[in-house]
């Protein structure tokens, strides 16, 4: 696997394999950087605070369709956080939030996003390195 | 689901079964209105600050006007809008009985341009169709909507529900997922209404500028990434058509003011 990811272009899917509920291996095949990921769940073309709040006491513009994201990693597993961000859908079938490293199942997904994940591979390692540091 | 929504299903269940499941109860249908704050309710309210008035006050030129080559105004077939144009928005879009589909006021007076007119229709969110469709609307101010009542208009507006219920765009987001389940949350901080479409066409803040509800309509599909329905196309009408049925009994507020 992880010598596929390294020749996958940005937007392609790396395979990645589901063990139990979570995906134990990084998509990457490196570790996410958390700095990183926290700029990333900030920005809001990323969305994550779109429906989400959490201990980011710089903005305003948190939402609350979502738990907060504070304590995320003493709920979860660094394997479960990763699952949950490429397909929240395999958690809970009716959830509202997206699938982020998914492109199949979506209808009229418009022109510049179409056959794109939402997040690249080392994104959602980055977002998953820093979820695991939110602890109470 | 929220505990009067829990509480209105339970009661609606005997009483009414006309209601489809999800669907806002009658008593709890509110207009984005009273989900906005001071300022901006204060703006929509006073007609010298409303900007949407100054639209309306160009929608009146234009229906007094002689257009196309039939040398025809709007006033010369319906006379005074305040009595001929009072409430005709509220039962908007509506079967065009040769057409036989639903059309939209904007495509109402398209309709007549071409038909009574000789005239060229008007570019959707150009000024002039805005303010004819302003000026139109205007006239049933406080008036309850009552669209989709016709027997003909069901299939459409069943249509419009689908799309409503559907998911779409890379966020895999439908329209109830945020304005039936999620309304009076915060996305980014912002408030989330029931996507009532009681004020338009209306002036928003953020667009400065009057908008259709169409264009509304594409801004929340381009916001979950989804191809957006052209501006007329059948879909987006229908779904105007079912937002306003999901309305009934609400005023209208044209020209309504938005964050
Ligand atoms: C459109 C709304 C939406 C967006 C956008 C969204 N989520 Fe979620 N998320 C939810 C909901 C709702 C839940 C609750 C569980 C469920 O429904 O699956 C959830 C659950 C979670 C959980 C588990 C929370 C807990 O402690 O129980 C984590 C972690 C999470 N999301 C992270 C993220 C991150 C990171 C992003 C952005 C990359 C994101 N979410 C974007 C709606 C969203
Ligand atoms: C991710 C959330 C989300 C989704 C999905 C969504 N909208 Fe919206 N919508 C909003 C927000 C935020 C606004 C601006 C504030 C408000 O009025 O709720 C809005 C505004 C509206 C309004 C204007 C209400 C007013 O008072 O003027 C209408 C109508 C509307 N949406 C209909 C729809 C329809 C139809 C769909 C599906 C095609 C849809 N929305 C999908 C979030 C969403």
């Amino acid at each position: 696997m992880a010598s596929f990811s390294s020749h996958a272009k940005a937007d392609e899917i790396v395979p990645y394999t589901i063990v139990g509920d979570g995906i134990p291996q990084s998509l990457t095949g490196s570790p996410g950087d958390a700095a990183r990921g926290r700029a990333l769940v900030l920005t809001r073309t990323t969305t994550c605070i779109l429906c989400h709040s959490g201990p980011f006491p710089e903005t305003r513009f948190q939402g609350d369709l979502a738990p907060d994201l504070a304590g995320a990693g003493n709920r979860w597993t660094v394997s479960q956080l990763r699952l949950r961000l490429v397909d929240a859908s395999r958690f809970n079938a009716e959830t509202i939030m997206p699938s982020y490293y998914r492109t199949d199942g979506l209808v009229r997904v418009g022109r510049n996003f179409a056959g794109k994940p939402i997040l690249s591979a080392s994104e959602i390692e980055d977002i998953v390195a820093f979820l695991a540091t939110l602890r109470d | 689901m929220s505990a009067w929504r829990a509480i209105a299903a339970a009661a609606l269940f005997a009483a009414a079964p006309a209601l489809l499941a999800g669907e806002i109860p009658r008593d709890a249908r509110r207009s984005g209105y009273s989900f906005m704050g001071h300022d901006t309710r204060a703006m929509q309210d006073d007609d010298t600050s409303n900007p949407g008035m100054l639209f309306v006050l160009d929608g009146e030129q234009l229906w007094g006007k002689k257009t196309g080559s039939a040398e025809k105004a709007c006033a010369d077939c319906h006379g005074e809008a305040r009595d001929s144009m009072k409430g005709v928005a509220a039962r908007y879009p509506a079967i065009d009985k040769t057409l036989h589909r639903p059309v939209t006021l904007e495509q109402r007076i398209n309709l007549c341009r071409a038909n009574h007119q000789q005239a060229t229709p008007l570019p959707y969110e150009s000024r002039d169709l805005l303010a004819l469709s302003a000026f139109v609307a205007h006239q049933s101010r406080g008036a309850a909507i009552t669209a989709g009542d016709d027997p003909q208009a069901k299939p459409f507006v069943e249509q419009g529900r689908e799309l409503f219920m559907q998911r779409e765009g890379q966020l895999n987001l439908a329209c109830t997922n945020c304005h039936d389940d999620n309304f009076d949350k915060r996305l980014a901080g912002a408030p989330i209404t029931q996507g009532q479409p009681t004020g338009y066409p209306l002036y928003r803040l953020e667009w400065q500028t009057l908008g259709s509800l169409e264009r509304r309509l594409r801004s929340c599909m381009s916001g979950v990434r989804a191809q957006a329905y052209d501006y007329g196309s059948p879909e987006l009408v229908a779904l105007e058509l079912y937002l306003m049925s999901r309305a009934r009994g609400l005023p209208m507020e044209t020209p309504a003011v938005r964050p």
